[in-house]
């Protein structure tokens, strides 16, 4: 019935990151800002650290300087031997962890909210790693009613093959934040500004939870990732089509078998072939050309979250 | 006006990936070479990719900016080991589309361009005297309906000017937005493709010796002043965005007392020039290194004499 209380520590540990991509620009200028003056993040019985977690990507205005950071939090990266040849951001994931980890251990930080920026227009999406965080679920309810009636779509990242080794993933409850579009390099004052109101809602929900205010059962919305689509390409790796008008900007949108999908350079449609309807992502994101990602497809699930209340 | 009559232009070409990571250009140069397109009429069409380097990093530039390279004085430059690669390949192409100024030059040079500010087609020069290039823009203007068309002035003399487009007899850059650095869009593609099938169009329609009537060509703006992001005394940071009545608002007027930015304290800095401009390149990302957040233009109207290509 989801009334059996799911028991939670008091949550004491929250940091923000930003600039894990050194050129989504909203999570840097925040985190900046934060650092200088911290009394918007603010809140009664947690310690809130705003870091930035790639700073020389930062400095150069790139998204990384020798590796994804957003990926180098492998077991096996995090674990090899310190040293002064391994890549910039393998040294940095081993320094994140130290410092808000060690990941999958208890003094592990409570909750990190990692900012990013994306060129795909999704909106204020929130990324969830596991469809058994019932405090991340309960913070996601929250702050999809704080914000009604703009959405907040949720995209699961939970899949065997496509859920990634996140810098946010060293903590308890790791959560993303994506908000687009905004290009690289570029600093937009209502994406800005988005990012900022969802965060404040999500500090305002770990306060109630801290003074141990009771979240009932709840179901949230997800979009759970599905697969990879790249974009078609020559036998020299090319590109040879772009993202078709008809799906450009349609994140979140059902893509039905048979709708056009890519746009020849000379005119030519083609279209979605797949059994069934999928809700596309990631929709001509900058950074996925070089990853093969045109866009990810998703399906939608209802998650249900039990009770939860501090301890 | 008096009518004019000018050379026919036997030698088009195409520059895209100036900036490497300005994609529509790039996609569209190669597609051109891919279908082999040599010919526009009688003209000889030649397609460059101007940054080569830029474009396999997909980044805007690898040592300095190659669309700045193209003054006299740059040009002129001897070449040393320290000699920055977009200064060496300023030069080729110089020695491939130019010389810069002289009779060997292409006849027309049209570089490719993208923006992440909203400013729809903007075709950008740096003369309104010359007739080719204002008659081009008036075609382009009156065939496409599907984005706003404008002109942009950078008014500088030639051995000034450090665009690539100043290296052919007649030259001009299309600009479009928005679309982020690296992303293609189909839908910008698509405009830049019009605008440049409207360009040869209107080359082969000069050459075989159509008269085009004189009249005027508005939507025409010059390049006043630039304005910079206000910025923390004592940290540099830069301590506002670019408020949201002037962003995605490129060619709107901004009159004394406007918002201009919104300080993340939430303070709005407002205008305080006594002449009502026309904001462009609003938030474009390249320009945040130079710390403009904008350039303002005044609007004005061009008179353009009827042309029809030279006989002999």
């Amino acid at each position: 019935s989801g009334w059996n209380r799911i028991i939670n520590n008091v949550a004491r540990r929250v940091a923000i990151f930003g600039g894990t991509h050194g050129n989504e620009m909203s999570g840097v200028t925040l985190v900046n800002l934060w650092i200088q003056n911290g009394k918007e993040i603010h809140r009664k019985g947690v310690e809130t650290k705003p870091f930035i977690t790639n700073p020389r990507a930062v400095e150069k205005c790139t998204r990384y300087v020798d590796t994804d950071l957003n990926r180098a939090f492998t077991t096996e990266n995090l674990s090899a031997p310190s040293g002064d040849d391994l890549p910039y951001e393998v040294q940095r994931a081993q320094q994140i962890n130290e410092i808000f980890g060690p990941k999958g251990s208890p003094e592990a930080y409570d909750v990190i909210f990692d900012l990013h920026n994306t060129t795909s227009n999704m909106g204020c999406t929130l990324i969830l790693e596991s469809s058994k965080d019932h405090f991340n679920l309960q913070m996601m309810h929250y702050i999809k009613k704080a914000i009604a009636p703009d959405s907040c779509p949720v995209l699961l990242t939970e899949h065997p093959l496509l859920k990634y080794s996140t810098s946010r993933s060293v903590a308890k409850h790791p959560i993303g934040l994506e908000v687009g579009p905004q290009p690289q390099g570029v600093l937009r004052s209502n994406i800005f500004e988005s990012m900022r109101v969802v965060l404040k809602h999500a500090l305002d929900f770990i306060e109630l939870f801290n003074e141990g205010l009771e979240f009932p059962p709840c179901t949230v919305d997800v979009f759970r990732v599905s697969e990879k689509m790249d974009y078609p390409r020559d036998t020299n790796g090319n590109i040879i089509a772009m993202v078709h008008p008809n799906l450009q900007d349609c994140d979140w949108e059902p893509l039905n078998p048979g709708d056009p999908m890519f746009q020849t350079f000379d005119g030519t449609t083609l279209r979605y072939e797949g059994a069934g309807t999928v809700y596309p992502t990631f929709i001509n994101e900058a950074a996925y050309y070089e990853k093969q990602q045109a866009f990810v497809t998703t399906r939608r699930e209802t998650l249900a979250a039990g009770a939860i209340k501090k301890t | 006006m008096e009518p004019v009559s000018l050379p026919a232009l036997s030698r088009v070409a195409i520059c895209g990936g100036t900036h490497g990571n300005e994609m529509s250009g790039v996609y569209l140069v190669r597609e051109l070479q891919r279908q082999k397109l040599e010919k526009a009429g009688s003209a000889t069409l030649t397609t460059v990719i101007s940054n080569p380097r830029a474009v396999q990093v997909c980044k805007r530039y690898t040592d300095m900016d190659l669309n700045r390279c193209f003054t006299d004085a740059i040009l002129s430059s001897p070449v040393t080991v320290a000699t920055p690669y977009e200064v060496r390949r300023a030069q080729e192409l110089n020695t491939l589309l130019g010389p810069k100024g002289k009779l060997g030059a292409v006849d027309l040079v049209c570089d490719l361009h993208n923006t992440t500010a909203n400013m729809g087609l903007s075709l950008i020069s740096y003369s309104v005297q010359d007739w080719v290039i204002m008659h081009i823009y008036r075609q382009v203007q009156r065939k496409i309906t599907s984005a706003p068309v404008r002109f942009i002035l950078l008014d500088l003399p030639l051995a000034d000017v450090y665009s690539q487009d100043s290296l052919g007899k007649h030259g001009f850059s299309i600009e479009v937005g928005p679309q982020p650095h690296g992303v293609v869009r189909a839908d910008i593609f698509n405009l830049m493709k019009e605008a440049v099938d409207q360009t040869l169009d209107w080359v082969q329609c000069f050459n075989s010796g159509s008269a085009f009537e004189g009249g005027e060509v508005d939507d025409v703006y010059t390049f006043v002043k630039s304005v910079y992001y206000p910025r923390d005394p004592e940290t540099n940071q830069i301590t506002a965005a670019i408020h949201p009545q002037v962003q995605d608002r490129d060619f709107c007027l901004l009159h004394p007392g406007d918002p201009m930015f919104l300080m993340f304290s939430g303070e709005i800095v407002k205008y305080e020039g006594e002449e009502v401009l026309h904001p462009f390149f609003v938030n474009e990302c390249a320009y945040y290194e130079k710390s403009i957040a904008f350039h303002l233009a005044r609007k004005m109207t061009v008179t353009i004499p009827p042309l029809q290509v030279k006989r002999d």
